[in-house]
C-alpha cells in the first residue's frame, strides 16, 4: 500500500529529481522529528524578533507622530514608517520565496505540508500597521516547533500568540466587572471574538456541544489576554475578570486571582475533548486524503488522538498506517501554494529567480487561482473542496502560469519527455505522456504536464 | 449524487449548450427578458443600525453609538432614519427612487451568530436547522425556474466559491483578469488530457469559452515568445487593487448588458468589532462606488430594468461595545438599488429598541424574514410563483403580504 511516488505528491511537496521520497511510512513519519534542516537553509524571522524589531519601531514612531501633529518632526516620523511598511512588504515577500525555497528543497516535505495545514487551521492576520506582514513569524514560533508534538500545545501557543490576539480583537477585551471596564464604562467591554472562534473554528466545531453562554463564559475567561510589542503575550489583570467561569459546564479560576493558568487549562480541556479530536482529526483527513474521508479512516485517527490526549505523531501514524490513505486514485486538487511550489520544484527553479520574479512569478498568480497570500477570506481559512478551486477562473490562472512562467524562470526548459517522469513518475497516464512528446515547443510540452490531472491533484 | 458530481455534470451541461467553445464566442439571443438582478453579499455583518441610523427612535442615543454624521455627508431619509454619511455619493439615486433599504429583517439565523454559518445559509436561502444544508444555492435554484435561461443567464464574479450559485442549473464563474492565451495546439492537448476528469474538463470548456468571448481570443497563433508576453501581460493586466467593488461591477454590468440576467459578487469589511467608525467608512465607500459604477455600465435602458439587493449575514449588536464597535447581532438591513426599484423608502415594521424590544436584550429584533422581501423582489422581476418561492427558492419562507418594493 505505501508508494514512494504518491508518498511525494499526496503527503510531500511533489516529485523532484535531486531528492528521493521517504522509502517507507515508518521513513516519513520519521522526518517529522529530524532535524530541521530546511528551517536553518532558510530562514524565517521568529515572532519575537520581528515584534522587538519592527513592531516596536511602528508603534513607537505611530506616537510620535501623533504627539508631533502639524510639525516637521511628523512629517519625519511619517516617513520613516512609511519606510518600515516597505521593509516589512520587502519581507513578507522574501519568507514567501523562503517557504517555496523549503518546499522545493526538503527531504522531509510533509513537515511543509503540515505547516500549511495548521497555519490554515489556525488562521490568523494582521490587521494594521506592519503586523500585517507578521504571517510567516507566527507560524515559524507557534506553529513550526508544534508540528509533531501535542495539540493542545499548538492550541496555546496559537490562542495566546500576539498575533492571534490581535486579530480576533481579544487584546482589546475587558471583564464586564473587571477594573480597566468599572473605571472606563462604556470604554471598556468584553468582545467575544477568539472565544467563538475557539470553539467553533479551532477546537468543537460549529456543530459542537457548546452554546452562547459557553462562548460569553470562555470569553470572560480569556480576559487579560494581551501583548506589549517589547515583550510579547502578557496576562494584565485589570482586564481579566473577576471569579469563576464555567465553560462547557467545568469551573475555571475563582479561588485565586485571575491567572493565565486557568486559560491554560480550560484549553486543554478543549484540546482533549472528543468533538474536537473528531472535527479535527476529520479536517486533517479532508485535507491530506479526500474531500470526503472514509468513516473508518476518521474514526482510526480520532481514536489515536484519545488514546494519546492529541498527540499528533500518533494522530499522523494512524492516518499514514490506514489503506484509505493511499488509495491511488487522483485525489484532493493542490491549492494554489501547493501548485506553484511543486512545479518549481520537479522545475528545480533558482532561488534568485523566484526572488526576482516574486510578484509575477508567486504572489500575483496565487491571487488570480483563489489564495491571496496571507490574506485569508475569513478566521475559517482557505476552502478545502476541489470545486472550491478548480473553477473555471483558478483552472485558467493555473494554466497561465504552466504554460507561461516555466519559460520566464528558467534559462532552458527540459525535455517534456523527460519532465512527464519527473513530474509523475510511474503516476503518469498515457495520455499525459503522449501530450508531452506531442507538443510543438517545451513550453506547451511543459504546461500540458502541469496543466494535466494527475499532476493538479495530489 | 454527491456536490462533486452535481457541479461537474451542471459546468458540462452548459457547455454543450456553446456549440463549439473554441469557434463561437458564446453570446446567445435566448435570454428570460429583459429584467436584471445583481446580488452584492456583504461578508462580515454589516451594521444596518450604523448605516440606515434610527436616529428618531427615543431609544437610539441610551445605545451609546456615535449617530449619524450630519455635518459629514450623512442625511436624513423620513425623518426616522438617516443615511450614513459615507454613501453620500448615493443621495442622488435615493432622490430618483432609485434606492431604498429594509430594516430590521434578517435571516433566519439566531443565537450562534457565526459569520460562515450564517453566509452559508443565506447563500442556501433556506433556514437553519439540524439537516445538512443543500448542495445549491437559491440564485442557482432561481435559474433552474427560470424560463428562457441559459448558460449565459448568471454570472458569479471573483476569485471566491460563491455558493448561491451553485447547483444544477448551469452558470459562469469568472474574474476579469485571468484570461487565456494559447496555440492552437496547446489548446487541443490540454482538452485531451482533461477527458479523465470531468470536474477538470468541464472547468477547462467554461475557462476556454469565457477566455474566448472577451474579444481578444483564446488561440493564438504568434510566435511562442509573443504568446508568453500577451499572457504575462494579462496575468498583469492593469487593475485597481482597491477598489475591487467598481472593477466587479464594471464587468457584472458589461456582462447585464449583453446575454447576462443574474449576477452576483461579494464585498468584504463589514466585522467592524473595534473602531468601527473609520472600517465601515472605508467598506461603504466600496459599496457606494460599486453600485454608481453599476448604473454607468449598464447605461440607462439596463439600468431602468435593474434591481439590486446588497445582504449581509447578520446584523450587529445594539450598543456600541468596549472597543468602539459592535459584536455579532441578529437584526440589520438591506440595501435595495436599481431602476426597476420603488425606492426612497426605508421599508420597515420598526420593532424599537427600548430593552425589551431589542432581541434578548442586546440586538435589533428582526420584524421580517430578508427571504421575504427577496421572494417579493423575484417575483415581480421574473414572474416566479408563489408556492415555487415558498417551497423551492426559499423553502419555508413566509412571503406574507406584497411590500411593493418595485415600480
Amino acid at each position: 500500500m505505501y508508494d514512494p511516488v504518491l508518498a511525494d505528491i499526496r503527503y510531500g511537496c511533489g516529485r523532484s529529481l535531486r531528492i528521493a521520497p521517504p522509502d517507507s511510512t515508518k521513513a516519513l513519519l520519521a522526518g517529522l522529528t529530524a532535524p530541521d534542516v530546511m528551517a536553518r537553509a532558510f530562514p524565517i524571522m521568529a515572532f519575537d524578533s520581528f515584534s522587538k524589531d519592527l513592531l516596536v519601531n511602528a508603534y513607537t514612531l505611530g506616537r510620535i507622530s501623533r504627539l508631533t501633529r502639524d510639525t516637521e518632526a511628523e512629517e519625519l516620523a511619517l516617513d520613516q514608517i512609511r519606510r518600515l511598511k516597505r521593509r516589512a512588504r520587502k519581507l513578507q515577500s522574501e519568507w514567501l520565496v523562503a517557504q517555496v525555497a523549503r518546499r522545493m528543497n526538503s527531504a522531509t516535505p510533509l513537515r511543509e505540508r503540515l505547516e500549511s495545514f495548521w497555519a490554515d487551521h489556525f488562521t490568523a492576520r494582521g490587521k494594521a500597521n506592519v503586523m500585517i506582514q507578521a504571517g510567516s513569524p507566527y507560524v515559524e514560533s507557534a506553529i513550526r516547533p508544534h508540528l509533531a508534538g501535542r495539540f493542545e500545545d499548538m492550541l496555546i501557543a496559537v490562542t495566546t500568540h500576539p498575533l492571534m490576539l490581535h486579530y480576533l480583537d481579544q487584546h482589546a477585551s475587558a471583564g464586564p466587572n473587571s477594573p480597566q471596564a468599572l473605571k472606563y464604562p462604556g470604554k471598556k467591554g468584553l468582545n467575544e471574538n477568539l472565544a467563538r472562534e475557539v470553539l467553533e473554528l479551532h477546537t468543537l466545531g460549529v456543530d459542537g456541544p457548546y452554546t452562547q453562554t459557553d462562548v460569553r463564559q470562555l470569553a470572560e475567561l480569556l480576559t487579560g489576554l494581551a501583548f506589549t510589542a517589547e515583550g510579547g503575550t502578557d496576562f494584565r489583570r485589570p482586564l481579566a475578570e473577576p471569579g469563576a467561569e464555567t465553560v462547557l459546564g467545568k469551573n475555571y479560576g475563582g479561588d485565586h486571582p485571575a491567572r493565565l493558568e486557568d486559560i491554560h487549562a480550560a484549553l486543554r480541556d478543549l484540546a482533549r475533548h472528543p468533538v474536537t479530536a473528531r472535527h479535527v482529526a476529520g479536517k486533517l483527513a479532508v485535507h491530506f486524503v479526500a474531500d470526503t474521508p472514509e468513516a473508518e479512516l476518521v474514526s482510526a485517527m480520532e481514536t489515536a488522538w484519545l488514546d494519546t490526549n492529541g498527540d499528533l505523531m500518533a494522530v499522523y501514524r494512524a492516518m499514514l498506517d490506514h489503506p484509505a490513505a493511499w488509495d491511488p486514485r487522483p485525489a484532493n486538487a493542490k491549492q494554489p501554494l501547493d501548485f506553484i511550489a511543486s512545479a518549481c520544484r520537479a522545475l528545480d527553479v533558482p532561488q534568485d529567480m523566484l526572488r526576482k520574479r516574486v510578484g509575477i512569478a508567486l504572489i500575483q498568480p496565487m491571487r488570480l487561482m483563489g489564495q491571496v497570500w496571507q490574506q485569508p477570506p475569513g478566521p475559517d481559512g482557505l476552502p478545502e473542496a476541489d470545486d472550491a478551486w478548480l473553477t473555471p477562473q483558478g483552472l485558467a490562472a493555473r494554466l497561465q502560469w504552466g504554460f507561461a512562467m516555466p519559460q520566464a524562470l528558467l534559462g532552458a526548459l527540459p525535455d517534456p519527455r523527460d519532465f512527464v517522469e519527473t513530474a509523475l513518475g510511474s503516476r503518469a497516464p498515457a495520455e499525459v505522456r503522449f501530450a508531452a512528446g506531442a507538443a510543438e515547443t517545451r513550453a506547451d510540452g511543459i504546461g500540458v504536464v502541469l496543466a494535466s490531472p494527475a499532476f493538479q491533484r495530489m | 449524487m454527491d456536490r462533486r458530481n452535481f457541479l461537474a455534470r451542471s459546468a458540462a451541461l452548459g457547455c454543450s449548450l456553446a456549440a463549439s467553445p473554441l469557434v463561437t464566442p458564446v453570446s446567445f439571443a435566448a435570454t428570460p427578458g429583459d429584467a436584471r438582478l445583481v446580488v452584492i453579499i456583504l461578508r462580515g455583518g454589516m451594521d444596518g443600525l450604523d448605516v440606515v441610523a434610527p436616529y428618531g427612535d427615543p431609544d437610539f442615543d441610551a445605545l451609546g453609538r456615535p449617530g449619524p454624521d450630519m455635518e459629514g455627508g450623512a442625511f436624513d431619509l423620513d425623518g426616522h432614519f438617516a443615511l450614513h454619511g459615507a454613501l453620500a455619493p448615493l443621495r442622488p439615486l435615493w432622490q430618483a427612487g432609485d434606492l431604498g433599504f429594509a430594516h430590521a429583517v434578517s435571516i433566519p439565523y439566531r443565537d450562534k451568530r457565526s459569520h460562515f454559518d450564517g453566509q452559508d445559509l443565506l447563500e442556501a436561502g433556506v433556514a437553519a436547522s439540524d439537516a445538512p444544508l443543500p448542495d445549491d444555492g437559491w440564485l442557482n435554484r432561481l435559474v433552474q425556474h427560470l424560463p428562457g435561461a441559459s448558460a449565459e443567464t448568471a454570472y458569479a464574479i471573483g476569485g471566491e466559491p460563491l455558493r448561491i450559485l451553485s447547483g444544477p442549473a448551469p452558470v459562469n464563474r469568472w474574474t476579469p483578469e485571468a484570461d487565456l492565451r494559447l496555440s492552437p495546439q496547446a489548446i487541443l492537448l490540454t482538452q485531451r488530457v482533461m477527458q479523465s476528469d470531468p470536474l477538470m474538463a468541464a472547468a477547462l470548456d467554461s475557462a476556454f469559452a469565457l477566455a474566448g468571448g472577451d474579444g481578444d481570443g483564446l488561440a493564438f497563433s504568434g510566435s511562442p515568445g509573443d504568446m508568453m508576453a500577451a499572457m504575462r501581460d494579462d496575468m498583469m493586466a492593469p487593475r485597481d487593487r482597491h477598489r475591487p467593488g467598481r472593477v466587479l461591477a464594471e464587468f457584472a454590468g458589461a456582462q447585464l448588458r449583453d446575454a447576462a440576467r443574474i449576477a452576483c459578487y461579494s464585498l468584504n469589511g463589514w466585522d467592524t468589532h473595534k473602531a468601527q467608525e473609520r472600517h465601515l467608512a472605508l467598506s461603504l465607500e466600496q459599496l457606494s462606488d460599486s453600485l454608481l459604477a453599476l448604473q454607468e455600465a449598464l447605461g440607462p435602458e439596463a439600468w431602468a430594468k435593474t434591481t439590486v439587493a446588497a445582504v449581509t449575514e447578520f446584523g450587529r449588536t445594539a450598543r456600541w461595545n468596549g472597543t468602539q464597535g459592535t459584536d455579532h447581532g441578529t437584526g440589520g438591513a438591506m440595501v435595495l438599488a436599481g431602476g426597476a426599484l420603488r425606492g426612497g423608502r426605508v421599508i420597515t415594521d420598526w420593532p424599537g429598541l427600548g430593552d425589551g424590544a431589542l432581541y434578548e436584550g442586546r440586538d435589533l429584533r428582526p420584524t421580517r424574514d430578508l427571504r421575504a422581501h427577496l421572494a417579493w423582489l423575484l417575483h415581480g422581476q421574473f414572474g416566479i410563483g408563489r408556492s415555487t418561492l415558498q417551497t423551492t427558492v426559499f423553502p419555508g419562507v413566509d412571503m406574507g403580504s406584497d411590500p411593493g418594493l418595485l415600480l
